[in-house]
């Protein structure tokens, strides 16, 4: 029963829409359920990238902390979107905090059983790829309008 | 033609009141210099003259339902700018227009609106929410995606807030960087676009705010599936004559104060990125 609902789950959240039902199965396999309290962390800079989220509900700060300036949040995501990309890329560690900003629940999917089953299956791991590429191009964009300050004072 | 309809020459009004919006941009009130002469259509514009010091165009703010207050908002960043920001009630203050096409709002009657806004430049936008509000029923879904530099940089903050609190309309707000005190949304305003409750095929897009900005906009709300001719943008280049005389801000085939400054993006798509232009 468990399984079952966390295989719906998976399959209705946005990030795996259209995955095929085989792969859903795969991917559900690797998943659990979890929520944060407002305030409580997802992830700490520099620890082991042992999963990702994907946030069902809520909204989660990534955040650098810096001596002198406190944390800094340089992006939101929210309901529909994933927290986590560096458990693709050795070393496996994470690169910034992420922190509830409300009731986040989300499903955290286990990197190491999904890393083993991408490589057993290299279509699995294409899908999943067609996935994380667009929204790793969709924060390299944003990330280009940050830097540029657009708002900014012309020189 | 007449010294009072030249529309080169510009008329002597009053400043009725100056407002502080954030560390460098103000909010001039003008009292109208006769009657009627505050009409304007959203997304307008007036030539200000801080005399003696020069002549800049400024986007009209407020409200066009409400023709007894010419309101401009503007950033302190030039000698004109900065001059103006020095005016107080009562002094004296040059104006010619308004000039310009506005805001396509009969276009996007029946639809769904989002208008895109990125720093400053929410404030040639603000014509336009106030008129899909007060003709609340003629339109879809209102969104208005607003995107800032910092929490201390958003403009008209206080009304936002209190727009936020309408059933009929749906505000949100983005910072580009923030401390942790903010709890809001933090990276930019194309983030936003696809959480915006919108029926892409149904839907009418207003984006103003620096050029980079809108290119990035328009990719984003094409990938949401808004077709090209439901974008509109406003242009921003040097304006001088804002009649089409002088050539200043020519762009392509047309002249952006005569033409503009608010063009259909189909209109400009093939020039929009080039840097010759």
């Amino acid at each position: 029963m468990e399984i079952e609902n966390l295989d719906r789950i998976v399959r209705e959240h946005p990030f795996f829409a259209g995955l095929d039902e085989a792969f859903c199965r795969l991917v559900s396999g690797c998943a659990q359920n979890v929520r944060f309290d407002a305030g409580q962390f997802l992830c700490h800079e520099g620890a082991a990238t042992d999963r990702f989220y994907l946030i069902r509900k809520g909204r989660v700060a990534l955040q650098f902390t810096a001596p002198g300036r406190g944390a800094m949040t340089f992006q939101t995501v929210g309901e529909g979107e994933i927290v986590g990309v560096s458990w693709l890329i050795p070393p496996y560690h994470w690169t910034h905090d992420a922190k509830a900003l409300d009731l986040v629940r989300a499903i955290a999917m286990d990197a190491t059983c999904l890393r083993d089953k991408c490589e057993a299956d290299h279509d699995l791991g294409y899908e999943l790829m067609k996935r994380f590429v667009p929204a790793l191009v969709q924060r390299l964009q944003a990330t280009r309008l940050q830097i540029l300050d657009v708002y900014g004072t012309p020189a | 033609m007449t010294p009072a309809a030249d529309p080169m020459l510009p008329r002597v009004a009053r400043v009725r009141a100056r407002r502080r919006e954030s560390p460098d941009v103000f909010t001039l009130e003008i009292a109208p210099d006769g009657p009627g002469a505050g009409a304007f259509a959203a997304g307008q514009f007036n030539m200000l003259t801080a005399f003696g010091v020069g002549e800049v165009p400024i986007s009209l703010s407020g409200d066009p339902g409400d023709p007894s207050r010419l309101i401009h908002t503007i950033r302190a960043v030039g000698s004109v700018s900065g001059a103006l920001g020095r005016l107080k009630k009562g002094d004296m203050i040059g104006l010619r227009g308004p000039f310009g096409r506005g805001w396509p709002m009969e276009a996007a009657a029946g639809c769904d609106v989002v208008l895109v806004a990125g720093g400053v430049a929410l404030a040639p936008l603000r014509p336009a929410l106030y008129r899909l509000l007060a003709e609340r029923e003629r339109y879809g879904n209102v969104t208005l995606l607003y995107g800032a530099r910092s929490p201390d940089d958003i403009l008209f903050r206080r009304e936002l807030e209190t727009l936020r609190r309408r059933l009929d309309v749906d505000i949100e707000v983005t910072v580009d960087h923030a401390v942790s005190e903010w709890h809001g949304h933090v990276g930019v305003v194309t983030t936003l676009i696809p959480r915006a409750a919108i029926d892409p095929p149904n839907t009418v897009a207003f984006i103003c705010g620096p050029e980079v900005m809108t290119r990035f906009t328009i990719m984003a709300l094409r990938e949401a599936g808004v077709a090209d001719e439901a974008i509109y943008l406003a242009m921003e280049r040097n304006m001088k004559c804002a009649v089409g005389f002088c050539g200043r801000c020519q762009f392509g085939g047309d002249f952006v104060c005569r033409d503009g400054p608010v063009f259909p993006y189909a209109r400009v798509r093939s020039i929009l990125a080039l840097k010759e232009i």
